[in-house]
């Protein structure tokens, strides 16, 4: 059955979404790796939480307006829109006021998730019948998922990457050495915003399979576990990459193959479980290895 | 000189300016706070061309600060900063900035090398691809400061004093008129304070203009031209023997330290 669903033999659909899955991970994985590196990484959580009113009020739009509540490109452009609104908020408030990032983030996020929670609570009451569906936002879900989705999902993962891809020297330069980089005539904030933007896009992208309360361990845990395994700013992005990708694509298999697989939470388990691995038996920089350098110098 | 009424008239002490347009680096009017707390207030300072010169003050001074704002890295509340007579923006391909060492994360996954390659960003933009021309030019900065070694490791497996001339290297490697540099004899080695000031001193002998944010006074005479004294106002600004005396050295130590530095009398030039 495993088998099966790895290698797309579960139909033309399940197929779709694991490949959708993998491009988004390999799109988080190397994104991650320069919030990772420029120690930003809480704020793509502020900016993941921030979708939630934006799904909620696209819902309430979209119903007031006559359509399906549920149709998934006006769902994800309220998504971004808050989560814009969201990564803005921790930017002003970090920039302007006295207000560490920390707090900006730890402020951002639980006001709009709270906001969104109410939100959801509000269209539940309505009776409209046909919310089903948007608290699977939270976790992420697979089942139910049409092609266009799975497309959507698959061209969106592309398109972050390649645009990782495309700033990749600007952005890494920014996270090393900010202030180097201004005086290299660079303009810091807009590389940093587009850093948070991109990361944005992964979450936005990303709602309908790993969920917002989740994507931001796809954004984190393949970066820490790369840089486990290189001491070279691209070997730790395509790293990174190749391990978002195999736990998004093989998360995604591996839901397919029972009713009721949560698919969020089984592509971070996998991604999980690669950094477990690299923690242990990285060659350099592994606990194992550092325990035995460490006998051999006590020897 | 009336060194004593022009201080305590709060008037710092300068030379005949320099010619604006022949200022690698003139600041006017130049104030930058921190949470409304002033750090640098109403600077005026035209560094010469071709010199090197010393930022000395004490802690908390605003040297950094200055610095960064020259740079546009700081955001000041009013003044200006002009290179060679034009805006800053746009004389920034020649000018190398060389950060604290301390200001940057040495766990971050980069080689040597590859930071000194970063100097070479306005060549390469945003895609093109790195050629045996370029890493040549970054190897032979390297071996400027001595590293040429060293450019596989890792950034965090240097010493403190190599690291340092790794971001020597890097200021280099962009081939600028202008270096800034933010303490660089901070925390170092004999071997690499000796290494770097040999670098520095070619600079100059190139024609080039060094500016340094510099801690230790008893070497300011051995290795600068020139010294701006500040504390958060500008005190006094010259060539070392009639800047750096220990009426200057008063005026910005608020009288803390004149005393325990060994030969300076009143009036009297540190070094001649």
């Amino acid at each position: 059955m495993l088998s099966d669903a790895l290698t797309l033999q579960l139909g033309y659909n399940a197929a779709l979404v694991a490949v959708g899955a993998g491009l988004l991970g390999m799109a988080a994985g190397a994104v991650g790796t320069f919030l990772f590196l420029g120690k930003r990484a809480l704020v793509s959580d502020a900016v993941s939480h921030a979708t939630l009113p934006g799904i909620a009020l696209a819902f309430m739009v979209m119903v007031v307006f006559g359509g399906d509540g549920r149709a998934l490109p006006g769902l994800l452009l309220g998504a971004a829109l808050s989560a814009g609104l969201g990564l803005l908020c921790v930017s002003w408030l970090s920039a302007r006021t006295r207000l560490g990032e920390d707090a900006a983030i730890g402020a951002v996020l639980s006001v709009f998730f709270g906001a969104g929670v109410v939100l959801l609570t509000v269209i539940q009451t309505l009776g409209s019948g046909r919310q089903a569906g948007l608290e699977t936002f939270l976790l992420g879900a697979t089942a139910g998922m049409v092609r266009a989705d799975a497309l959507v999902i698959a061209i969106g993962g592309a398109l972050v990457l390649a645009l990782a891809l495309l700033l990749r020297r600007p952005m890494l330069m920014v996270a090393f050495d900010p202030g180097y980089a201004t005086a290299q005539g660079m303009n810091v904030r807009r590389i940093e915003l587009a850093m948070m933007g991109l990361a944005m896009a992964i979450t936005v992208v990303g709602l309908k399979i790993v969920g917002l309360i989740l994507i931001v361990a796809l954004l984190i845990v393949p970066p820490v576990a790369a840089r486990f395994w290189s001491d070279r700013s691209g070997v730790v992005i395509a790293l990174a990459g190749g391990i978002g990708g195999i736990s998004g694509y093989g998360g995604a298999a591996i839901s397919a193959t029972a009713p009721g697989l949560p698919t969020g939470p089984i592509i971070v388990l996998l991604a999980t479980a690669i950094f477990a691995l690299s923690l242990l038996a990285a060659p350099r920089r592994g606990v194992l290895a550092i325990a035995l350098r460490r006998r051999k110098v006590q020897a | 000189m009336m060194l004593d009424a022009r201080l305590t008239g709060d008037r710092p002490i300068v030379d005949a300016p320099a010619a604006l347009a022949d200022s690698p680096l003139a600041i006017r009017g130049l104030t930058v706070a921190y949470g409304g707390k002033p750090a640098v207030t109403s600077v005026d300072v035209t560094f010469r061309p071709g010199r090197m010169s010393a930022i000395i003050g004490p802690n908390g001074a605003g040297k950094s600060t200055l610095l960064k704002a020259a740079l546009g890295i700081e955001r000041p509340v009013s003044g200006t900063v002009t290179c060679w007579g034009k805006p800053l923006a746009r004389q920034l391909a020649r000018i190398a900035y060389v950060p604290q060492r301390a200001s940057v994360d040495w766990d971050f996954p980069t080689r040597a090398l590859d930071v000194v390659l970063m100097g070479l960003y306005r060549e390469l933009g945003l895609l093109r691809r790195v050629r045996p021309a370029h890493r040549e030019t970054a190897m032979a900065c390297l071996s400027r400061v001595g590293m040429q070694d060293l450019a596989d490791r890792q950034i965090g497996q240097l010493s403190g004093g190599q690291q340092q001339r790794v971001f020597l290297a890097r200021a280099l490697a962009q081939g600028a008129d202008l270096y800034l540099l933010d303490e660089p004899f901070a925390g170092v080695d004999a071997a690499t304070e000796k290494a770097i000031i040999g670098v520095l001193k070619s600079l100059k002998s190139e024609g080039r203009t060094v500016i340094a944010v510099h801690h230790d006074l008893s070497t300011v005479a051995e290795y600068f031209d020139r010294v701006f004294l500040m504390n958060t106002r500008a005190i006094a600004e010259g060539p070392v023997a009639t800047a750096f005396t220990a009426d200057t050295l008063h005026a910005a130590y608020d009288g803390r330290l004149a005393s325990t530095l060994p030969g300076l009398s009143n009036g009297t030039p540190h070094a001649e």
